[in-house]
């Protein structure tokens, strides 16, 4: 069956060539897209530049956009996107800066990756033998190792779209990995380094670093136990960890979230500089009758309270 | 300019231990690698990672007469006998790096069994031990500090005088080439598994690094060994573990059959990776295949266990075949996987060319003989990775630094040059398809002298084209077109040395089995072929393999 590949080119030395270029292949049942590329590159235009190496979903060279979203093409069959033989359009990774046709720079993957301090850190004395460990322990390690560092989770991060300064998914997931090892010494270092700026409080849960995962690393879950893992090692004072707790103690008493309030103690009741930063957003809600002056109760908050009663008790 | 002590060519477990151990002893060491070493093919070894533990009742000596035995008496007893003492310490040491190895219920390693061993001594991490293996050595060189050259392709090195002083390597991002001086140079290169066609191995396993040393005179030791794993997938030549197997997999044929029984009645579908293959390939070949391959059977070790223990596999078999390990059998077959010949080395990495080391899959102690246990290469890899440094580092530690001739670049930027001015011609891809197959076919799991010399004389044919190849691409920036011309060129001299190597070798030993000359002759061949390069040709000489305390008997499983 004969398929059309739309494929984003770029050259450095010829950059007013870019755009997208069709080559039509071959394709059978379970030729993959890495396959139909391949073909392109060895018999039609070795001009095309792409990573790509085990063909097997292990070494995470192969990470691009599949119309519109990353995938490792080396697992994606042409058939799962392109059933009918519609023209699959392929792109290079998002939010890193491209080299040439769909090589994307991976400097600012690695560098973040490097701030997390990725090595075991044990404390003590160093056992002849192994440290001793429970298979459970390390079976649970297995769902973080798995990560091939692909960098599809961080090409669709809707964060780093809007701010490059995040650690992003990858770097999170692997962070997660030493704060887990019940071998490593500095559980706490480590947390308290990922509450800073830039760390685990600024994902906003859009699910699409799960969604793009080809090994189901599930980056965004591992963020999320590493904010609890930091309010329960005491680092409350941070704008995620007040905004939790403010939420929580809401819903608590009115059975509905205060927004305003939220807003007030997620910041700080002492933060001028960056109330005064939000004042624009006030002010806008406030024109278009939007500004919560009064608190929202529920009609029946008893029952909410009742909610959050059982499972504090659990 | 760029000047270091040691030099290590490419990243994988073997360079990454051997950067781990120099950055240890202080000399300014650096990793060459042309993919970020997180990309390195030892990620994709699955199974595990042998090591006779002597603290729990296991003894070196049990892993080294296995691993012999293996090998068919071809590897040399003095390398394998260092390989299994020093392998409880490498574990260890690896364990302490981080590696979230697989537990028993005391919190201690635990284990697997492996084809070719009685004993469960294989220490994995589900099956991506190479992945998590891989991932820990690249962390300790991260908090080492060890500078890495990443996406820089070497293509030549600078020999001057019959002395290695460092390599000629283009930047690919750039593609601007440099001399990188060095007082000595670590290959570890890794295979060279894409000169045959289907392999399991990935598209970067090119075998430079054979090609290389095999340029500058070194010998290439026992080459004719190519190991065919014994489950692979038809087509793509993807790898399916032999942990499957280590942990109850069945082999079936068209009868539903456990044939196995028949070819190893003791080791059944557990016996050495030479014999299994053969043994599938016969029921093939006599037509008890289905639609040329054999069925893996892991239905009985139930969805649970195969998700928690084998969850990499149910994920290449669902993907690339769609097909469910826990509902159905899995058709397979024997595919190139490994190639136990390599640069030839002393047990401390040296080659015959002073300042030029090997460690790896690239190099052949020889540990592995005539064919490689399941889950030794790892073990291999780290062994000598780490022997290899401490030896470079010394040797460099009294070398002069010599300032090479710039006269070297400039020759190896024509060879460059004359690539991307050829007009359109022949493709690279093209000729390594036609390699590849050419190879499979007359080196295959059963050959005899007419395939072998087919084979040859294809390469021969392929060798007079190669200076016709072209590229399409004619920039600069990340040109992979220039980069496939210039590796086809060492793949096709790696490919000359295997059929020299078969040619010379008159018996069948381990992975070499020759239909016309079926037995062993330990009183011709208890020896290793060295192919040297000659001319545009090949010489073969042979040396003795060390015997210390196994003497050679009939291999049976």
């Amino acid at each position: 069956m004969e398929q059309t590949l739309r494929v984003k080119r770029y050259d450095p030395e010829n950059p007013e060539s870019e755009g997208y270029q069709e080559y039509t292949v071959d394709v059978a049942e379970t030729t993959t897209i890495l396959d139909a590329l391949l073909t392109v590159r060895e018999d039609v235009d070795g001009t095309l530049s792409m990573r790509c190496s085990c063909r097997a979903s292990i070494c995470g060279s192969c990470a691009m956009r599949v119309n519109g979203q990353a995938k490792l093409v080396c697992k994606t069959r042409v058939n799962s996107v392109s059933p009918n033989g519609e023209t699959v359009t392929i792109d290079p990774l998002g939010n890193l800066p491209v080299i040439k046709d769909l090589v994307v720079e991976f400097k600012p993957f690695w560098d973040k990756m490097k701030v997390v301090k990725p090595y075991l850190q044990p404390e003590g004395v160093v056992p002849v033998a192994e440290y001793l460990a429970s298979d459970g322990d390390m079976a649970h390690l297995v769902g973080v190792v798995n990560c091939i560092q692909c960098g599809a989770c961080v090409s669709d991060c809707t964060v780093l779209e809007v701010d490059p300064s995040f650690l992003g998914p990858a770097a999170l997931a692997k962070a997660y990995r030493f704060v887990k090892d019940p071998r490593d010494g500095h559980q706490k270092d480590r947390l308290g380094a990922l509450n800073e700026s830039s760390g685990v409080w600024d994902c906003t849960r859009c699910m699409q670093c799960v969604e793009v995962c080809p090994k189901d690393v599930d980056p965004m879950g591992r963020i999320m136990l590493m904010r609890d893992m930091a309010m329960e090692s005491g680092f409350n004072n941070t704008s995620g960890s007040r905004h939790t707790d403010s939420f929580a103690k809401s819903v608590k008493k009115n059975g509905r979230l205060d927004e305003a309030k939220l807003a007030i103690d997620s910041m700080g009741m002492f933060n001028v500089p960056a109330m005064l930063d939000s004042a624009p957003v006030g002010i806008r809600a406030m024109m278009k009758g939007k500004f919560p002056w009064k608190a929202h109760k529920s009609s029946e908050p008893e029952k909410v309270k009742r909610v959050f009663e059982k499972i504090e008790g659990e | 300019m760029y000047q270091h002590d040691v030099l290590i060519i490419g990243a994988g477990l073997a360079g990454l231990r051997a950067s781990v151990e120099a950055a240890r002893m202080g000399v300014d060491a650096a990793v060459i690698s042309k993919v970020h070493p997180i990309r390195s093919h030892s990620n994709a070894a699955q199974g595990g990672i042998n090591a006779p533990m002597t603290d729990r009742g296991d003894d070196w000596e049990g892993h080294a007469l296995d691993t012999i035995k293996g090998s068919d008496y071809l590897a040399d007893q003095d390398a394998v006998e260092l390989m299994s003492r020093e392998a409880g310490d490498a574990i260890i040491e690896l364990e302490h790096m981080g590696v979230i190895f697989s537990r028993n219920e005391d919190g201690q390693l635990g284990t697997r069994r492996f084809g070719g061993q009685k004993i469960a001594r294989t220490f994995y991490v589900g099956a991506i031990t190479g992945s998590a293996m891989l991932q820990a050595l690249y962390e300790q060189a991260v908090k080492l500090d060890v500078n890495v050259y990443e996406e820089w392709f070497v293509s030549n090195l600078i020999i001057e005088d019959g002395v290695c002083h460092g390599v000629m390597a283009m930047n690919i991002h750039t593609g601007e080439l440099h001399m990188i001086r060095a007082k000595a140079v670590i290959m570890a290169t890794g295979g060279a598994g894409r000169v045959f066609e289907p392999s399991t191995n990935a598209l970067i396993c090119t075998g430079e690094g054979l090609g290389l040393a095999y340029r500058a005179g070194v010998p290439l030791m026992d080459m004719e060994m190519i190991q065919y794993h014994p489950t692979t997938l038809a087509g793509s030549g993807i790898l399916l573990s032999e942990a499957a197997r280590g942990e109850g997999a069945y082999l079936l044929n068209s009868d539903g059959e456990r044939f196995m029984k028949t070819y190893a009645p003791d080791y059944l579908e557990l016996a050495s990776r030479d014999v299994v293959s053969r043994s599938e390939q016969t029921e093939i070949n006599e037509g008890r295949g289905i639609d040329g391959n054999i069925h893996l059977d892991l239905r009985h070790l139930g969805r649970t266990f195969i998700e928690e223990r084998l969850g990499y596999l149910q994920e290449v078999a669902l993907e690339f075949v769609g097909i469910d390990l826990a509902e159905s059998p899995i058709p397979i077959r024997p595919g190139m996987h490994y190639i136990m010949g390599g640069i030839k080395t002393d047990v401390n990495g040296a080659t015959v060319v002073p300042g030029l080391y090997a460690a790896g899959e690239t190099a052949n102690v020889s540990v592995h003989g005539g064919n490689r246990l399941g889950a030794n290469s790892l073990l291999d890899t780290v062994v000598f990775g780490r022997r290899s440094a401490i030896a470079a580092a010394e040797y460099a530690r009294s070398a002069e630094r010599h300032s090479s001739d710039e006269a070297m670049l400039s020759a190896e930027q024509q060879r460059y040059q004359a690539l991307l001015d050829r007009p359109a011609d022949l493709r690279a891809g093209a000729i390594r398809r036609d390699m590849g197959e050419s190879m499979v076919a007359g080196v295959g799991v059963y050959r005899d002298q007419e395939s072998i010399d087919s084979a040859a004389a294809r390469i021969k044919e392929l060798r007079a084209v190669y200076p016709r190849v072209a590229v399409d691409n004619k920039g600069k920036v990340f040109n992979t077109d220039l980069m496939s011309a210039i590796e086809l060129d060492y793949m096709l001299d790696v490919a000359q040395a295997v059929c020299a190597g078969a040619d010379a070798r008159k018996e069948s030993r381990g992975a070499h089995f020759r239909t016309d000359m079926p037995n062993r002759d330990d009183e011709n061949w208890l020896k290793h072929t060295l192919v040297y390069k000659d001319g545009d040709g090949s010489r073969v000489e042979t040396s003795d393999v060390t015997i210390t305390n196994w003497t050679p008997v009939e291999r049976v499983y």
